[in-house]
């Protein structure tokens, strides 16, 4: 080891395998920084309202994480950061971090004055674009930092600004610009994660075309308090409260014409997202078409539970077509049941699609790292991924691969 | 060091707008006579953060309370090295929560005087430092112990790794062929290259081989157990940092399966494992047991007892990949050779899809979801019955000359946990029903043999199915035993890759938990705190409650029931500060009598009509869905005042005792959902909070007040809009039960 006994290892991806691999380097001794492109850390998982099979806060773990961070001195963030050029060899990397500009500094309180002046909004992505926020706006609550942010392109061009006016510390900087540093690592981490497929580029489907159909990540968000419904289950079109509910399993994934992998999490999610209605309405009735159920290990505990409440229909089928009711906003789903061998029309109030994972590497890739064709990161050297950037995988899994990839990440440092 | 307080109220935020800061400060100056007392317009500013250093340097200052914003906020700015630092979250509590100016101010006197206090009863903790010993103990000389002796190894520690074959190797020496880790395109069957494994092993300096070896005994703690070692009738005792367990599994036994597949009746009905032998022992080539004669036709029956509550409730994990892995032994070579597989769900998750579909691909090579109804012999053939399948609704029978078992895991954790669970059922009757289980009952061979007075092995996972608790969804590695990791399929059923990927893992937990102890630091989940309990044992009853109830085995004791405290082994939660009676445990930063002063300093209005009320919440989950319900502006009953606590473990009922009679009107308790699918970061703190508060009656009695006055609720992190709520409730039902008769005494 070197540098007074530790590695230093740059971490590229705040989420939870980012964040996981982060604190468990640092608290063995190593030095870490962590690069992540949104203006909070906590990734994928700040926007689950709870997680599988406890119906657990991802907030919790979240929160003992953060502490971990803010208590160590060994551990360095930049948020709203990219990695612009990775060069050298494992033991000596040198990394380019391009921060942007996040035109609020870290004077911020919190106070939320900025946001009551402001004039403009924006979709708001955090709830994938189901409700609005101020263009000076905290992503959410539990936000980490808890620093404001202000999208520039959402500002109106002739803008008196009032927001500067508005904030008594000082933490405005509407000319805020992107700044580069550099820094020197042994090795490097690569959990850049994965972003929901894309429903729209599944075409019998009907997302974006017909009305109420969402994904399992819109779902997330509205069964989640700090959503755009309060946390209230109603269907996007009239407000309407769910009681018929279709869960289209493989959106996209275990085709080879959109993800060819299995994405490992939707059957859990679709079963827990029954569980979010049950608790709201227990007679709702919810229909789930799959090709196989895929809940393995202690999982299987988690289906029988959800499968033992009544109203849950799971059908072996696959999915032909999703349309409009002629006469109301009601959805209907056209499936082929493979066991019963019948074609089964099925109207319900709302049809989640259980869109798989899209590693964030097929769009948006780090020069300097190595990938797959469907846009998994490849370990080389000094190089390591986790979570699922590597694989498709559940929270627990990123928790324990992202320890694993902090360990051959801290043993570079020691080789040398 | 002498210690000297510095007060430095921040009028940032609103709060100067609404709270008369200068009172605060003449009333810390004169009645709390703080001898440092500053106000500051924007205390988190360079010029505040400032002013505090030039009094630590100039004046000595080496307490310091910051009346201003949430210890969870501006954490740098605030951190004050060799400090005790106090953070009183005035904008929260004070100024966000409360509607009536008036009562901002008087909530914020209260918490200001809350705050003084703490830093007058608390000092910077000293850590707990011993020699220690950073050799790595693995048991278990599987995949998985393998996996992580070496990788251990090679981060710099010395690994002793006991196994209890004459051999390494585990179930991986069973094996043919081995599903590659990840890339499929260069071929479906991959060496196992245990003998390479097992010599990396051997031949690494640092890595210290006992095979025929079992555990004897493990006594101590982290960074210094005494673990004894039993070969071959003699036993050897080392000094040992932390503890793997990767001690793997057992195969069901697939004896329990002959009514339903026949198993045993028929000889061409064999588990996967035996499959494995087969195949290994031919070298690939496929002959059933009955004629020796090589098959061409083997049909494969998934989940042959699991996901079956008469069997194994849950999923294997591994083996549908399994037998997509043996249908090619059948295949391989044979291009009239068939194997059919009979699945409930094809379970191959993530990338192994890319397995699945390689078998899907490969000619011979059949898959069906479908339900096996039984299974008969026709001269040397087997049918085979299936319904509800892809063949049709009708159900069809198959002939095969052969039928493989997919049978599951079982930990081999379950048969020591089973015990027990028993013994401890059987305790909780009586010292006879006790006596007698111990007579009938056959006793499994324990693993870690700890002599820990909580019991030998890894507590369980309740309603787990025998493997071990390592129920946290965000931290995987963290078991009941502090130092201890489980592993591979003792947590729960993984595959071979998995396990490999786990053993990296608890390889890093390990390395951490010795480094941690090293310096005198707790490990998770407060990976920075150096303080620990020091109980006056002077005074103590024996009663046994902190031994009995601390959720991580910390505490021994001997004979006549006194305590021994195993600082290393404790998590700081101060479960045992909880349950003390004699109030004798406390940490130097965290005391009985620190919150106990706390509670009473809390200002009990004397009018009837304006009750007051304690909160007692957990820092890491209640807590902050109170600060979020503060940052959303949601207004909360005045008369409240919250305490954060470490944990709500560590609650200790005289705190109610003194509260109450002094005339405060209610207590209420906010902590972490317990049970199964526990949310309480030290396991089982909230729920011995609940225990506890079971007796607080008897308290209540004496003092002649209503069970009522004290409540707990259980609260998540993310349900801070239930935070108004649940204080309304609470305020209601006080206000029905009308004012402590205690009030103005």
């Amino acid at each position: 080891m070197h540098h007074n006994g530790s590695s230093r290892i740059l971490v590229i991806g705040g989420g939870f395998s980012g964040l996981t691999a982060a604190v468990e380097a640092a608290e063995t001794g190593s030095e870490v920084i962590i690069v992540e492109r949104n203006p909070y850390l906590g990734g994928r998982v700040a926007q689950l309202n709870k997680y599988f099979p406890k119906i657990c806060p991802p907030l919790c773990g979240l929160e003992i994480n953060y502490r971990r961070i803010k208590v160590n001195p060994q551990v360095k963030f930049y948020t709203m950061a990219q990695v612009e050029s990775i060069s050298g060899a494992p033991g000596d990397y040198n990394v380019k971090i391009k921060i942007n500009p996040r035109y609020v500094n870290e004077n911020c309180t919190a106070c939320n004055a900025c946001a009551e002046v402001c004039p403009a909004e924006r979709d708001n992505d955090f709830n994938f674009g189901l409700n609005k926020t101020k263009a000076i706006y905290l992503p959410f609550e539990q936000s980490f930092p808890l620093i404001y942010v202000i999208d520039r392109q959402a500002c109106p061009k002739d803008c008196p600004a009032p927001c500067v006016e508005a904030c008594k510390y000082n933490a405005i900087d509407l000319n805020m610009q992107s700044k580069t540093v550099e820094v020197k690592v042994d090795s490097i981490v690569v959990a850049t994660g994965w972003k929901p497929y894309d429903a729209a580029k599944i075409e019998n489907l009907g997302f974006g075309k017909v009305k109420n159909v969402i994904t399992n990540m819109m779902f997330e968000r509205l069964a989640s308090k700090n959503g755009p419904t309060g946390g209230q289950i109603l269907r996007p079109s009239d407000g309407k409260p769910v009681e018929k509910i279709a869960f289209v399993q493989c959106a996209g994934s275990r085709d080879e014409n959109h993800l060819p992998f299995c994405s490992y999490i939707c059957c859990l999610a679709s079963l827990k997202h029954i569980l979010y209605l049950k608790e709201q309405n227990p007679d709702a009735e919810a229909y789930i078409y799959y090709i196989d159920i895929r809940t393995p290990g202690r999982y299987e505990k988690f289906f029988n539970q959800v499968k033992d409440q009544g109203g849950v229909n799971l059908i072996k089928g696959k999915v032909a077509a999703i349309e409009q009711d002629s006469e109301s906003d009601d959805v209907i789903v056209t499936v082929e049941d493979m066991i019963n061998m019948q074609k089964i029309k099925q109207k319900v109030d709302m049809v989640v699609l259980a869109t798989g994972m899209q590693p964030e590497g097929l769009e948006f890739k780090v020069p300097g790292i190595q990938y797959a064709i469907e846009g998994f990161v490849i370990d080389s050297d000094g190089i390591y991924a986790a979570g699922c950037a590597k694989s498709p995988m559940d929270v627990a899994g990123c928790g324990k691969d992202s320890t694993g990839a902090a360990l051959k990440a801290i043993q570079i440092g020691i080789r040398r | 060091m002498q210690k000297k307080i510095g007060l430095y109220i921040c009028k940032g935020c609103g709060i100067g707008d609404v709270i008369n800061t200068e009172k605060i400060a003449n009333i810390a100056k004169n009645a709390l006579r703080v001898p440092v007392v500053a106000v500051s317009d924007i205390l988190c500013s360079n010029e505040g953060v400032e002013l505090i250093k030039k009094d630590i340097a100039e004046q000595g200052v080496n307490s310091i309370v910051i009346a201003g914003c949430s210890p969870r906020v501006k954490t740098y700015e605030f951190s004050f090295p060799g400090c005790f630092v106090e953070r009183v979250p005035l904008r929260e509590l004070a100024v966000w929560t409360i509607e009536a100016d008036d009562e901002k101010q008087l909530a914020a006197e209260d918490y200001v005087k809350l705050g003084v206090v703490k830093a007058q009863k608390g000092e910077v903790p000293e850590p707990y430092i011993i020699d220690i010993n950073k050799t790595i103990l693995v048991v278990g000389g599987g995949i998985s112990g393998m996996t992580a002796a070496l990788e251990a190894a090679k981060s710099g520690y010395d690994v002793v790794l006991v196994e209890k074959e004459a051999e390494l190797g585990g179930f991986a020496r069973k094996l043919y062929k081995r599903v590659p880790t990840d890339d499929y395109s260069k071929g479906v069957l991959a060496d196992v290259n245990l003998d390479s494994i097992i010599n990396e092993v051997t031949s690494n300096p640092k890595i210290k081989v006992y095979t025929s070896s079992k555990i004897e005994r493990i006594d101590g703690q982290p960074g210094d157990f005494d673990v004894t070692i039993a070969k071959n009738g003699s036993t050897e005792t080392i000094k040992i940092g932390a503890i793997i367990q990767a001690t793997g599994w057992k195969p069901y036994d697939p004896k329990k399966l002959t009514k339903k597949y026949g198993y045993g009746k028929f000889k061409d009905v064999v588990t996967n494992f035996e499959f494995e032998e087969i195949a290994k022992k031919y070298n690939g080539v496929i002959k059933r047991p009955s004629d020796e004669k090589k098959v061409k036709s083997v049909l494969f029956i998934q989940c042959a007892g699991q996901r079956d509550p008469e069997h194994l409730p849950y999923c294997s994990a591994m083996c549908c990949v399994t037998s997509l892995k043996q249908a090619r032994y059948v295949t391989d070579g044979n291009p009239d050779a068939s194997a059919i597989i009979i699945y409930k769900d094809m379970r191959t998750p993530g990338k192994l899809e890319y397995y699945y579909k390689e078998a899907q691909n490969t000619p011979g090579v059949m898959l069906a979801k479908g339900e096996v109804t039984g299974i008969r012999e026709e001269y040397d053939k087997l049918i085979v019955t299936v319904k509800d399948s892809l063949f049709g609704e009708q159900q069809v029978e198959i002939e095969t000359e052969m039928v493989v078992l997919a049978t599951g895991m079982v930990p081999t954790t379950k048969e020591p946990l089973d015990y027990l669970i028993g013994l401890a059922e059987a305790a909780a009757k009586g010292d006879e029903e006790k006596a007698k289980y111990i007579e009938k009952t056959k006793k499994p061979e324990f693993i870690l043999n700890l002599g820990y007075r909580q019991g030998p092995e890894l507590p369980f996972l309740e309603g787990g199915f025998g493997f071990v608790d390592s129920n946290f969804i965000c931290f995987q590695y963290e078991t009941r035993r502090t130092g201890i990791y489980a592993i591979g399929p003792v947590r729960q059923p993984m595959n071979m890759t998995e396990a490999q990927e786990d053993a990296r893992g608890a390889a890093l937990k390990a390395i951490q938990c010795i480094e941690h102890v090293a310096k005198g630091i707790a490990v998770h989940p407060r990976a920075w705190d150096t303080s620990f309990p020091e109980p006056n044992l002077t005074k103590c009853t024996a009663c046994k409650r902190c031994t009995e109830e601390c959720p991580f085995g910390a505490i021994d004791e001997d004979e006549k029931g006194i305590p021994f405290y195993k600082p290393n082994r404790c998590r700081r939660c101060g479960t045992c500060m909880g349950a003390c009676p004699e109030r004798i445990v406390s940490f130097k930063d965290y005391s009985v009598d620190m919150l106990g002063t706390m509670m009473k300093s809390v200002s009990v209005p004397s009018e009837d009509d304006r009750p007051r009320i304690i909160v007692l919440c957990c820092e890491n989950d209640a807590f902050p869905a109170i600060e979020t319900a503060a940052l959303n502006r949601l207004k909360l009953d005045p008369a409240v005042r919250f305490i954060q606590m470490r944990c709500l473990g560590s609650m200790n009922l005289v705190w109610i005792a003194d509260a109450l009679s002094r005339g405060v009107d209610g207590m209420l308790l906010l902590g972490c959902k317990f049970g199964e699918n526990y949310q309480c970061h030290f396991a089982k703190g909230s729920e011995l909070a609940k225990y506890r508060l079971g007796k607080v009656q008897e308290t209540l009695d004496r003092l002649q007040l209503e069970a009522d006055r004290v409540q707990m609720y259980e609260v998540a992190i993310d349900e801070y809009w239930r935070i108004p709520q649940i204080i309304n409730e609470f305020m209601d039902k006080i206000r029905q039960i009308g004012p402590n008769p205690f009030k103005g005494f």
